[in-house]
């Protein structure tokens, strides 16, 4: 299997796998946060203003992490320096 | 496709280079500074002002009350830079209503520029308000072991926002223009609706994260003291 092949074939399953198994864990994640959020809103109404911004502040760090795999994952895809370079051999 | 706005290129003399990003961002802060001229040309102290003013003054008020509650003393004193953040980031987000329009947060060197003005604004602020001795000496809280921990972890939550918001609006602009290839009709519009709330959120996010660090970092004189 030549480079060309290689690389790309890497690349694809590599995105694919990236963005899959990157979103299960804060997908869980902000579920047990909004769930405890939605206890503790039950037990204090009073102090729902802040439960709600720290929640979503939470939710935002949480989320980052999906963000991290989507951005990896697209690098592989649009932005890919190896297959740039191996690209731009073959062309020579 | 492309990745992020740095792409395409407007205008080329030698190696300056005027891609999209830059003129959008000037674009937008000719916006906001000539508006805010405009509207406090002449500010008046009656009790019924004009609609742009009492606009203007909610805006402040709020975000000086949010800082506040965060737990920064003086909020005055930081509502400039900290105002600044979230009104930018919210307008670039908020203009993807326009058609044809890229959001310059939707590119790494906005966001990048941004968390370093956060990474130099947190210890400028902490110095101002405890002195150099004593922020200096909070890196070594709890015990100096911590030190190299704590200087990475400077560095990586600048990283962090300023991946967290590239990742979010350049990843709502790329869905969108796949789906516009592929079912073009209602659902395109739902994920701008989507990608509305979510640049909104993360402006407020980008926005309370800079104040949480700047208000970690005041803090090291009352925790010095005692």
């Amino acid at each position: 299997m030549d480079s060309i092949t290689l690389i790309a074939m890497a690349s694809i399953i590599t995105a694919g796998l990236t963005i899959a198994i990157g979103g299960i864990a804060p997908a869980l994640g902000e579920g047990r946060a909004v769930s405890t959020a939605l206890s503790s809103l039950a037990q204090q109404p009073d102090a729902s203003t802040t439960i709600t911004r720290t929640l979503f502040v939470g939710l935002a760090m949480i989320e980052s992490i999906a963000i991290y795999c989507f951005v990896v994952s697209m690098i592989l895809i649009f932005a890919n320096p190896f297959w740039d370079h191996v690209i731009a051999q073959v062309a020579k | 496709m492309h990745l992020s706005s740095d792409a395409l290129i407007l205008w080329q003399h030698g190696f300056v280079k005027l891609n999209v990003t830059i003129v959008t961002t000037w674009v937008l802060m000719l916006v906001m500074v000539v508006g805010a001229k405009l509207v406090t040309r002449n500010l008046e102290h009656r009790v019924d002002i004009s609609r742009w003013q009492s606009l203007l003054e909610v805006v402040v008020v709020t975000i000086r009350n949010q800082i506040g509650e965060v737990g920064l003393q003086h909020p005055e004193k930081y509502l400039g830079f900290l105002g600044t953040l979230f009104l930018f980031i919210a307008l670039s987000n908020f203009c993807t209503i326009f058609p044809g329009y890229e959001p310059p947060t939707g590119s790494l060197s906005t966001t990048a520029a941004l968390a370093l003005s956060v990474f130099v604004a947190v210890p400028l602020f902490g110095i101002a308000e405890s002195g150099l001795g004593i922020f200096l000496r909070s890196y070594t809280k709890p015990t100096f072991i911590m030190l190299p921990f704590n200087i990475i972890s400077e560095l990586s939550r600048t990283l962090a926002l300023a991946i967290r918001l590239f990742g979010n609006i350049m990843s709502g602009a790329m869905i969108l223009a796949i789906l516009l290839t592929i079912t073009p009709f209602i659902f395109p519009i739902v994920m701008t609706m989507l990608g509305l709330l979510t640049g909104m959120v993360q402006a407020y996010i980008f926005a309370i994260l800079a104040t949480v660090y700047i208000a970690a970092a005041t803090r090291a004189r009352e925790e010095a003291s005692d």
